[in-house]
């Protein structure tokens, strides 16, 4: 699958895990790596560039951390603008149909304060159930998604854990070495479910 | 000693006072010198045509004039004025040349006199016409410009016109008269001075472009602020030794050095280090004229003295007038052309004064005709102030018969047309605002009529200008153009006329900005700020910086820069000017502290600010009582 990443992180400077995941995404080949932020500081995007893109692509990746139960700002204004009707959706708009979309987020809440009895009373893909639904209504398909929790206390290890899982996550979705069906059975997933999920 | 320090005390005191008071009531600087002149007049008794020393030594005034005006130039204004230059310039020397010599024939001159007289008639004052234009702000105005051309046109005739005299004068031998005075080449055949004179012009121009940069070069590296200006002043003094001593205009050898260095990187400096010597001598120039005056000869042909001036003005102006509309040089900057340029000039002096060294003209003509060509260049200001007049009637008259014209309530007016009210004006047409624009060059003002603009020529800073545009019923006023202190004037007078008016106004730098202040304006924009900090911005992302961050960084830096700014506003005091109020000198600079601060490294500030948000939780987790309380992130 031809892959886009689209990375939306405002404040890189402060980010600890997702900047380190970026640059690693960065390098693969045959995966375009978009730092929405970059691109567009002061938020004007160029909505025929970024459709382009999307046209370009099988699967699109939309990397961020979760701000306030939902994505940053420019990834919501990217939402707002690329996906028009009579592009995205609507009895003309079919040209995402069939694509892919993944959303590979990072959390500050624990895996105990996504459920139902925990601090947010909502599983992380509840939160995520908007980007779903978008998704949805543009004809693609939308994988669980690709969750780091506690991304604020993480010792080491797993830190670099994810880190490193995260191109290989790419790199298999790729070359098609990645268990899709076996994915599609899980609510989301993290990067210690990928050894069961990659085909070689 | 003594006695230089006595005269220097008068020509200073005399000056000081003089031009106070005519500025003072608004006669222009020029009227103020030569009023000074007339008061000093008895005491330094030069009012004798052709006084020596003195009026030499002010004659670098004019020289160090040109050689700033060439500085000025760049080669494709002189193209673009080509046509002016000679068409307008040539056929204007023809024409008043040929004019007044025929009313001399008729009023019984003899021919060779005639002829002399029209030559010092075709001759306007550089010095005053050009000096008048600058401080009125008219210089680059179509006038303005039309005015140069011919000027600088008849410095150039005036060197035929002295090779001349000799000529209609036949051979009575010439004493040494100081000016034009060919020592050199006096005993060379013609041959041979035409050489001459050909390689003096080539080596000034030569030396300027070869020698001038190793030579300043060397010399800035010295480091010695005063050996420079002695160089620039040796370079305007040298020139006109060597032109005096082919019988050349020394003013025109210095315009010529002028336009040769004008883009040597050296230019700045060397107009910063003549203008004021210019300026003084330029002064003592206009003096001398005033020292001319002469009381005596004054009284006793006051009749033929008035007749004949009044006669020499109107003759150019019916000269100038036809012509410069064949040339499209119409409507008020017709006017300006016309009357601007209708007085005698400083070089009349000289032709007078070698004409009566050639015996050409008796002692008593000579000091009569100096009294006309002074009091033609006295009244000067006053012909300024009449073509301002008469463009002002016909425009009132215009618009009685288009009453269509009148702009509606609620206008826009937009004041100058230039890099920065160009970019308004197409942004605001683009969104469907038609300003008023007011701008003094007629070529802007017709592109802009092409986009149904109502356009006005002239000088914005004229009162009655952004009356007739509609000043008093407008709801927004943009004030774009770039002289400052004009800019300042049609803020105030704007605030005063139109109280409710919104004022948009370009600044040019902070302490423009807290005049503007006072002066009443609502948004200050300073002209280079924005873009300043955008090229600052690329500079922080070409080292790396990411561009999201630059762009809260800027962010905060406008903030803070503003911020600063808004709080020394409010201690600007509209009654006690802006440098006599201790408290904005000390604030001064405040470009905001922690911009300042971080300017010294100390940049926690400033990183504060551009951080802060998007600061994650320092708890692990957050719990929520199940209860109470609205959810928050963990
Ligand atoms: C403005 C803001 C809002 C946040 N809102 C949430 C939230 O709603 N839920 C959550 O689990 N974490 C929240 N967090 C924590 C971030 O998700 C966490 O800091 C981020 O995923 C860490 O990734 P990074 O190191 O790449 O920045 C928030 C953080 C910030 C700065």
């Amino acid at each position: 699958m031809r892959i886009l990443v689209l990375f939306a992180h405002p404040a890189q400077r402060k980010s600890s895990i997702n900047v380190a995941m970026a640059a690693n995404a960065k390098s693969l080949e045959g995966v375009t790596f978009v730092d929405l932020y970059s691109e567009y500081p002061r938020f004007s995007i160029d909505v025929d560039r970024e459709q382009r893109r999307l046209m370009e692509h099988d699967l699109i990746v939309f990397q961020f951390p979760v701000f306030w139960y939902s994505t940053p700002a420019l990834l919501k204004q990217w939402q707002d603008l690329v996906l028009e009707y009579g592009f995205a959706y609507g009895p003309n708009g079919k040209m995402l149909a069939g694509k892919h979309a993944l959303a590979c987020v990072t959390t500050g809440g624990s895996r105990s304060d996504y459920a139902e009895d925990g601090g947010n009373r909502r599983v992380v893909e509840q939160f995520l159930y908007p980007l779903e639904q978008t998704a949805t209504l543009c004809g693609m398909e939308y994988l669980p998604p690709f969750v780091l929790f506690s991304a604020n206390h993480l010792d080491d290890d797993s830190a670099q854990q994810h880190i490193h899982s995260y191109p290989r996550l790419l790199t298999a979705l790729r070359d098609d070495r990645f268990d899709l069906t076996g994915v599609r059975l899980l609510p989301s997933f993290g990067s210690s479910d990928l050894i069961e999920l990659m085909r070689d | 000693m003594e006695g230089l320090a006595f005269y220097a005390l008068y020509y200073l005191a005399a000056a000081v006072l003089a031009v106070i008071v005519s500025q003072r009531i608004g006669l222009g600087s020029v009227v103020g010198y030569i009023a000074a002149g007339v008061l000093i007049g008895p005491v330094f008794q030069i009012s004798v045509a052709g006084s020596g020393y003195l009026e030499q030594f002010s004659e670098f005034g004019i020289v160090m004039m040109l050689f700033l005006i060439g500085l000025e130039i760049d080669p494709d204004m002189v193209w673009r004025l080509r046509d002016k230059l000679i068409g307008l310039g040539g056929l204007q020397v023809v024409a008043t040349i040929a004019a007044v010599a025929a009313a001399g024939v008729g009023l019984g001159l003899s021919w060779q006199q005639s002829l002399l007289f029209g030559f010092v008639a075709a001759l306007s004052s550089t010095a005053i016409v050009l000096q008048t234009l600058e401080e009125k702000g008219l210089l680059r105005s179509d006038g303005g410009q039309a005015s140069f051309a011919v000027l600088l046109f008849q410095d150039l005739a005036v060197i035929p016109m002295l090779a001349c005299i000799p000529l209609i004068a036949g051979s009575g031998h010439a004493s040494s008269s100081g000016h034009g005075g060919a020592a050199l080449l006096a005993d060379l055949p013609g041959w041979a001075s035409a050489i001459l004179t050909l390689a003096a012009v080539g080596v000034v121009v030569a030396a300027a472009h070869f020698l001038s940069r190793p030579v300043f070069r060397t010399i800035a590296l010295l480091g010695l602020r005063e050996v420079f200006t002695a160089a620039a002043l040796l370079v305007v003094v040298g020139i006109t030794v060597l032109m005096s001593a082919v019988g050349l205009s020394p003013a025109l050898g210095a315009f010529l050095g002028g336009v040769v260095l004008a883009n040597s990187e050296f230019k700045h400096e060397l107009q910063n280090d003549i203008e004021p010597f210019k300026g003084l001598l330029l002064g003592l120039f206009f003096m001398t004229i005033g020292a001319k005056i002469d009381p005596e000869t004054l009284l006793a042909n006051w009749i033929t003295v008035v007749a004949a001036t009044l006669g020499l003005i109107a003759v150019k102006a019916l000269v100038l007038f036809p012509l410069a509309w064949f040339f499209r040089v119409r409507g008020p900057a017709g006017w300006l052309f016309a009357f601007g340029l209708a007085q005698a000039g400083e070089f009349g002096f000289v032709l007078l004064t070698i004409a009566g060294d050639r015996g050409l003209l008796s002692p008593s003509i000579v000091s009569v005709s100096v009294l006309v060509i002074t009091f033609s260049m006295v009244l000067t200001p006053l012909l300024f102030a009449l073509s301002n007049r008469i463009v002002v009637m016909l425009e009132r008259r215009g618009r009685h018969h288009r009453d269509a014209d009148q702009p509606e309530k609620g206008t826009i007016i937009l004041a100058g047309v230039g890099r920065f009210g160009q970019i308004v004006n197409r942004m605001l047409l683009a969104n469907g605002h038609k300003p008023v624009v007011l701008d003094y060059r007629a070529d802007v003002v017709d592109n802009v009529r092409k986009f149904g603009v109502k356009s006005f020529f002239g000088d914005a800073g004229r009162p009655d200008l952004l009356e007739s545009a509609g000043l008093a019923h407008a709801a927004l006023l943009i004030v774009a153009i770039d002289d400052k202190d004009r800019a300042t004037e049609i803020v105030a007078y704007a605030r005063r006329s139109n109280p409710g008016i919104q004022i948009i106004v370009r600044a040019y730098d902070r302490l423009h900005h807290y005049k503007l202040v006072d002066a009443g304006a609502d948004h200050i924009i300073r002209e280079v700020f924005d873009g300043s900090v955008q090229a600052a911005g690329i500079a922080l992302e070409s080292l790396g910086m990411h561009p999201y961050e630059v762009e809260k960084r800027k962010t905060v830096f406008i903030d803070q820069d503003t911020a600063g700014l808004a709080r020394m506003a409010t201690l600007v005091d509209g009654d006690v000017p802006a440098a006599n109020n201790p408290e904005f000198i000390a604030g001064f600079n405040d470009i905001g502290k922690v911009i300042e601060n971080a300017m010294m490294g100390y940049r926690s500030g400033y990183d504060e600010m551009v951080a802060r948000g998007w600061n994650a939780p320092d708890a692990a987790s957050i719990h929520v009582p199940r209860s109470a309380g609205p959810d928050r992130p963990s």
